[in-house]
């Protein structure tokens, strides 16, 4: 057990250690990520506290936050330089395609809503 | 000034290059357009040899809809309630339609005729289908591209255009869903291809587009919604994952099923049926994986190992309380979450026990083996050479197409109607195995042109001479067994060959091209080769022909027949339509079986009990039951439901053989469901069906069989059906309460008229005398001639 103690706070270090050495604007990504993840578990715990009733707008609304934690992470895909697949794809061309989508995401949501 | 030289040589070879690129690209597009034309014109022999008109059933449901979007507009349309179809429940038509086909219909429509052509809305309804026809061949050979090149996108285009089963769903006139879902279908499944193969965010967006377009198509698109995520999962376990597979499925999914959820006929199901959990189960697997990888990028292998078991305790006891939920939300719903129809294709069986109505259908049956053979024909053949193509080398698109193959053939084993989705895939992978063979056998009698010396000195001096040539030497050997063998081969058994020499050619791993050089055929083999697989493309579009013009244009709304005398037309359902439109009130209902339901609102323009939706099983057993009756019963069902006019199809006098009569026992059966009064013993005799003088006296005193055969004696004296092939049981019989008020020209279709209830009853207070001097004034004016005869 202490062994495991041990290596989980050794896992945690260089957890911390690698991600650290992440370039700026990913972590930014990243963040926006888990403001979108944290956003989506805020709506389904109020769910769960009025009902579900128009379910509509939870559905829309849950799906709002996760379509956008999800096309965020396809952005960070695409623009981080350590992806040997996408090394010849302009990062300017990437944010133009994240904007696309979450262009029409965001129609769909508000079409949806109610 | 060497490397000038090679520079300049290689600057004109480049400008030759440009130069026969660009020729390439003209002769593909020219080739393309003529496949276009090709899908369009073979689809028009209904045109030609009847007139443009709209077939069979659903297609009238569809063009009444697309007639009442073009007069009220969008608005009206979404809103629509029908209180004519289903009286007196009416049916909300905006929220129960797939709204795809009538809306791209529509589009056109309002299209042209802005653009001042005036189409009427007939004239494009009955053209869709051949237009979106072409518009799926230009799909295939998008996808088909997207796996192996050009040439195979050619060649499955052009096999797409013909193939016999798709053109039976979309002739001219044949205005149903599946005209335009295939091409929806096709072009989602190119975009997703597309998107795994670039890792674009563009492609990923159009095609959750392309998948809305397919899900207010066609109630099909739960394949596509289930056959992705397998292939993702598949991707998974053989180890391809990549980040370009999380930018093909991710946004997919979120888009498609908020998409999916828009439109009103899906609505909340999209999230709360099971035909859609396995996108989500494979989601939350994908994320699992790209968090692995990702975390495997970061840390050192021994401390991935730490973080591997202590993620795997945590996440599997995750996993199970996740999963126990789960399976406890679905087992306590009967049907497992899935609907009726989906059920029916896992579980085959699960139909015909539980809901008689879809095992009624016979689109619904299993298909028997010649019918393969009538639907797709050589590339049954051909599909296997295909498969092996597709692994040589395996690449994300082909196992897709591997496993679209492989589903799509499990399906249309248990339904004929979805041969229908297997067309494309065996269109497409027929398309790469043609491809490969020409592409191995032109090859083979280039390399052995004589001229051509310089190949030798190629394939020499990538390897050592000797093993080349013995190479060569061994494999000209085997095609001199080959070509013995080949003398005695009869045409049918040339495709097979022409497998095996695939197989032995392509069964090298594809390695530099030194391999494929020395796997190389004598020119003569190869000529034969290509003049079999090309007489073998012959038999294929002669087989297409014929059936696109004679199995499957037939409007079936009109008859025709051939005998000594010449073509006999029998147009007896317009007929009584045109009756029923024409001397019946507006508002006046008529009951029929619910198959004629779609035809009496679009063409009659009157109220129907049932129809074509089959929504209420319950109703459809009101009618059967109804039908089952003896007079007085059916008469009181009926005048229930204000039924004033009844309708039969009777196909005894000229030997039609969909007619009422041969469909009676489902009436049986789905009355007998819900009303167990109706049972099917009493309609058979030892288990047969009969309406001869064997029939029992239940069937012989139902209502459909005294409306089928009154007065049909007087036909021939006999009273000989020519459907049945005997002659029936009860001969001369008076109907008390109805009446006869019309009979089409060849008795195919008669309608009867619901008699009201005497006003005045003669006779005092005791109830019994009232009852048979009731009954007996009926019988009385039953007597009096009728005034249509």
């Amino acid at each position: 057990m202490p062994k495991d103690a041990g290596d989980a706070k050794l896992l945690f270090q260089s957890l911390n250690k690698a991600y650290a050495a992440t370039p700026t604007n990913l972590k930014i990504i990243d963040l926006y990520v888990v403001f979108a993840m944290a956003t989506a578990l805020v709506q389904v715990a109020y769910m769960g506290v009025v009902g579900s009733f128009p379910f509509n707008s939870f559905l829309s609304s849950v799906l709002s936050c996760i379509g956008s934690a999800v096309l965020a992470v396809c952005l960070r895909i695409q623009v981080n330089k350590d992806n040997k697949e996408f090394k010849d794809l302009p990062p300017e061309r990437a944010f133009a395609d994240f904007v696309l989508c979450n262009l029409v995401l965001h129609l769909v949501i508000m079409n949806f809503l109610g | 000034m060497a490397e000038l030289e090679a520079g300049s040589i290689s600057m004109a070879a480049g400008g030759g290059g440009r130069l026969r690129n660009a020729l390439s690209g003209m002769l593909c597009a020219f080739a393309l357009l003529l496949i276009g034309v090709l899908a369009f014109s073979i689809r028009l022999f209904s045109v030609i040899k009847y007139e443009s008109v709209i077939h069979e059933f659903d297609p009238y449901f569809n063009y009444r809809v697309t007639q009442f979007l073009s007069k009220s507009g969008i608005y009206e349309f979404w809103n629509w309630f029908d209180d004519r179809t289903w009286y007196p429940l009416g049916r909300v038509i905006g929220g129960t339609v797939y709204p795809g086909l009538t809306l791209t219909a529509g589009t056109i429509w309002w299209l042209l005729n802005s653009l001042n052509i005036p189409l009427s809305v007939e004239t494009v309804c009955v053209f869709t289908a051949p237009i979106f026809s072409a518009n799926a061949s230009w799909a295939t050979y998008l996808l088909t591209k997207e796996a192996k090149g050009h040439g195979a996108g050619l060649m499955a285009a052009t096999i797409l255009a013909m193939v016999p089963s798709y053109i039976s769903r979309s002739v001219a006139g044949s205005y149903d869903n599946e005209a335009v879902a295939i091409f929806a279908l096709i072009f989602t499944f190119y975009l997703y291809v597309k998107t795994l193969n670039t890792g674009s965010l563009f492609y990923a967006t159009l095609n959750a587009l392309s998948y809305f377009y397919m899900v207010c198509s066609w109630g099909g698109y739960t394949f596509i919604i289930n056959l992705i995520p397998m292939h993702v999962l598949l991707c998974i376990v053989t180890g391809r994952y990549s980040s370009r597979l999380y930018v093909a499925y991710a946004p997919l999914v979120v888009l498609g099923t908020l998409l999916a959820a828009l439109v009103p006929v899906v609505g909340f199901n999209a999230v709360l049926t099971s035909e859609h959990f396995a996108s989500f189960l494979v989601f939350i697997i994908l994320h699992v994986v790209a968090l692995v990888y990702y975390i495997k990028g970061l840390l050192t292998p021994r401390l991935f190992k730490v973080a591997m078991t202590f993620v795997l305790t945590v996440g599997l006891a995750l996993c199970l309380a996740v999963v126990a939920i789960l399976a406890a939300l679905v087992a306590s719903s009967p049907t497992k979450g899935w609907s009726g129809r989906s059920l029916s294709l896992l579980d085959p069986t699960y139909a015909s026990k539980y809901i008689p109505i879809i095992a009624s259908v016979s689109e619904h049956q299993p298909p028997t083996w010649p019918s393969y053979f009538m639907a797709i024909n050589v590339l049954a053949f051909l599909v296997p050479a295909g498969i092996i193509s597709c692994f040589l080398p395996l690449s994300d698109a082909s196992s897709f197409l591997v496993l679209y193959l492989v589903t799509s053939v499990y399906f249309s084993g248990v339904m004929v109607r979805l041969m229908l989705v297997l067309a494309p895939a065996v269109c497409i992978l027929s398309g790469i195995a043609l491809s490969e063979a020409f592409n191995v056998l032109t090859r083979s009698m280039k390399f052995q042109r004589p001229i051509s010396d310089d190949t030798l000195p190629t394939a020499g001096d990538s390897t050592p001479g000797s093993s080349s040539t013995a190479t060569i030497t061994t494999s000209t050997k085997n095609a001199n067994i080959k070509k013995e063998k080949m003398g005695t081969i009869s045409k049918e058994r040339s495709s097979k060959k022409s497998r095996k020499e695939t197989e032995l050619v392509g069964s090298s791993p594809v390695r530099p091209e030194k391999e494929e050089k020395l796997c190389v055929l004598p020119s003569e083999a190869s000529a034969m080769g290509i003049l079999f697989l090309i007489m073998l493309c012959g038999l294929y579009v002669i087989h297409c022909v014929w059936a696109a013009a004679e199995a499957y244009s037939a409007p079936s709304i009109v008859l025709t027949s051939r005998s000594h005398d010449g073509l006999h037309v029998y147009d007896d359902f317009r007929e009584s339509y045109a009756w029923l439109r024409h001397n019946t009130e507006v508002d006046d209902k008529v009951a029929s079986w619910w198959d004629y339901g779609y035809q009496t609102t679009a063409m009659a323009n009157r109220t129907v009990i049932v129809d074509n939706n089959t929504w209420n099983n319950t109703h459809i057993a009101t009618v059967g039951t109804a039908m089952s009756s003896p007079e007085k019963g059916a008469w009181e069902i009926f005048n229930s439901l204000d039924v004033k006019y009844v309708l039969v199809v009777f196909g005894g006098l000229i030997g039609y053989p969909s007619d009422d009569i041969n469909k009676f026992l489902w009436m049986v059966r789905i009355g007998g469901g819900e009303f167990p009064h109706i049972k099917e013993q009493d309609y058979l005799r030892d288990g047969n069906y009969r309406v001869d003088a064997q029939g029992t006296p239940t069937m012989l005193n139902c209502l459909m069989y005294k409306l089928c055969y009154y007065r049909f004696a007087e036909t021939d004296g006999k009273g000989f059906d020519r459907a049945r092939r005997y002659e029936i049981g009860r001969k001369h019989f008076k109907l008390t309460h109805f009446e006869e008020v019309f009979t089409t020209q060849h008795w195919m279709v008669r309608i009867y008229k619901l008699k009201p209830q005497k006003n005045r009853v003669r006779g005092k207070l005791k109830l019994k005398l009232k009852s048979s001097s009731k009954t007996s004034l009926m019988r009385k004016g039953a007597g009096k001639k009728n005034p249509w005869q």
